[in-house]
Parts: C-alpha cells; sequence; structure tokens
C-alpha cells in the first residue's frame, strides 16, 4: 500500500525533497523498521537516517514511536527534535 | 471559554492580543504574558535571523492538545497562543502565550506548562541565517527536562489519588 511521507529541516535538507509517495514492501510493519527500509535506499536516506535515535516522528499528524504500527497510516512524517517556543 | 491559537507568518502585538482577551470581561483576576523573541546572538556569535520551519496542520492541533491539556489541569478563563513561522528578525516576537485565570497560580503556571511543550513538542524547527551561511539549532536537553516535569506532577498526580 502506497504510503505519503513528509520530511522537515535537515532531514528535508538531507534527502532533497519536502515529500514523495513510497511503496514499502509488506514486512515494514513499523515506524522504524520504515526508517531502517528509508536508509536503505541511496546515500541521501542513509545521510539523514543515519543516527536514528534523535530522528521523531508523526503518523497522520500526531507524534508516534519507533514501534508504533504503520498500518493504515495515510502520512508519515520524519524530522528532527523540535526547536519551536 | 475558545481559546485562541493561531500561527502565522507576520508579527503580533501582544498587547493589543491581551486587551482581545481581556476586553468586557470581569471574571479575570490573573493575566500572565509571555513573549519568546529572536535575540541577535545564538551559542555567543551574533545572528542575522532565524528562519522558522513548521508542520502546518500538525502544528496546530499539537498547540489545541496541549491547550486542552492546560485546561484541564488548571481552571483557565482564557489562552491564546500565537506561534510565527518564516523569516524573524532580532528583536521580533517569535512566540505569544496569554493566559487568564482568576488568580495568579493557575495563569503562571499555564503560561510554563504551554511554553515547555511548545519547545518540545510542536513541530517547529529553527535555523540560523548568519553572514557565512546557515545552520540548525540543535534541540535542548534542558528543554525536554522542562517538559518531562510536567509528565512527572501527572504521574504523582494519579499515584497520589
Amino acid at each position: 500500500m502506497s504510503v505519503k511521507v513528509r520530511y522537515f529541516a535537515w532531514v528535508r535538507e538531507r534527502i532533497g525533497k519536502p515529500e514523495e509517495e513510497i511503496l514499502p514492501p509488506a514486512s515494514v510493519t513499523t515506524v522504524g523498521g520504515l526508517m531502517d527500509w528509508l536508509a536503505g535506499r541511496g546515500e541521501e536516506y542513509a545521510y539523514a537516517f543515519e543516527n536514528r535515535n534523535v530522528i521523531r516522528a508523526a503518523i497522520d499528524r500526531a507524534h508516534a514511536r519507533p514501534d508504533t504500527a504503520i498500518k493504515d497510516a495515510r502520512e508519515i512524517a520524519f524530522f528532527p527534535p523540535m526547536t519551536g517556543g | 471559554m475558545i481559546p485562541t491559537v493561531r500561527l502565522q507568518r507576520e508579527p503580533f502585538d501582544a498587547a493589543a492580543e491581551t486587551a482581545l482577551l481581556t476586553r468586557g470581561r470581569s471574571d479575570i483576576g490573573a493575566l500572565v504574558t509571555f513573549t519568546g523573541i529572536c535575540r541577535g546572538d545564538e551559542a555567543g556569535e551574533p545572528i542575522a535571523a532565524l528562519t522558522l520551519e513548521h508542520f502546518p496542520g500538525m502544528a496546530e492541533a499539537e498547540i489545541e492538545r496541549h491547550v486542552a491539556d492546560a485546561k484541564e489541569r488548571w481552571p483557565l478563563t482564557g489562552v491564546t497562543v500565537i506561534h510565527r513561522h518564516g523569516r524573524i528578525e532580532p528583536g521580533d516576537g517569535i512566540v505569544l502565550v496569554v493566559t487568564a485565570s482568576s488568580h495568579r497560580e493557575a495563569a503562571f503556571a499555564a503560561a510554563e506548562f504551554l511554553m515547555d511543550f511548545l519547545k518540545t513538542r510542536a513541530p517547529f524547527w529553527k535555523q540560523v541565517e548568519r553572514a557565512d551561511g546557515t545552520s540548525w539549532i540543535e534541540a535542548k536537553k534542558t528543554d525536554d527536562a522542562a517538559a518531562d516535569r510536567w509528565t512527572r506532577t501527572a504521574a504523582r498526580r494519579e499515584a497520589a489519588e
């Protein structure tokens, strides 16, 4: 099932695009699994996800954890720790 | 009480926002206004500006979630949160949090609670612009610790009940 992914701040800069539609294999079931799969897509992805522990994620605009299931997600976002306020 | 939550590129007027919140009201005994301002230096180096990137849709949703949480924790009679995005120069406001209540304790605590969560949970990212290029500001551990203490108070409260 295809899903929209969005990237923000330096994750976006490293990957070189703000969003894309992806089609991960059925074996990818969690946010963390998706990061592993994305990291294998090329140098720019490997660079963006080199330190996976710091990358935050959101599913359908709500914070998600590495073990959150991505089943039924319409949109998954990856970004660095937030620095607003 | 209907809170005001707004994201905007334009500058805000803190005095006008508090006047709007308090106009015609006699139930407000305490009003706390916090304004976060762009400093002219970062890590000891002068900066030209900050550019704030945000995640439209999620940023509003996340702020509204925390405003709702604040309303459950304290007897608030008014809340305004305005967060800017885009390029902001030193001296200009970045974020405005206004909290109103009958008494000061709730207003002070809710303003601090909202700021702690804006810093760590609202999807905004600050990029520093210097004469020689740009860089992303790194999240501070002290900000995480500040947000964590509210989770700890909630856990303590639940344990006590």
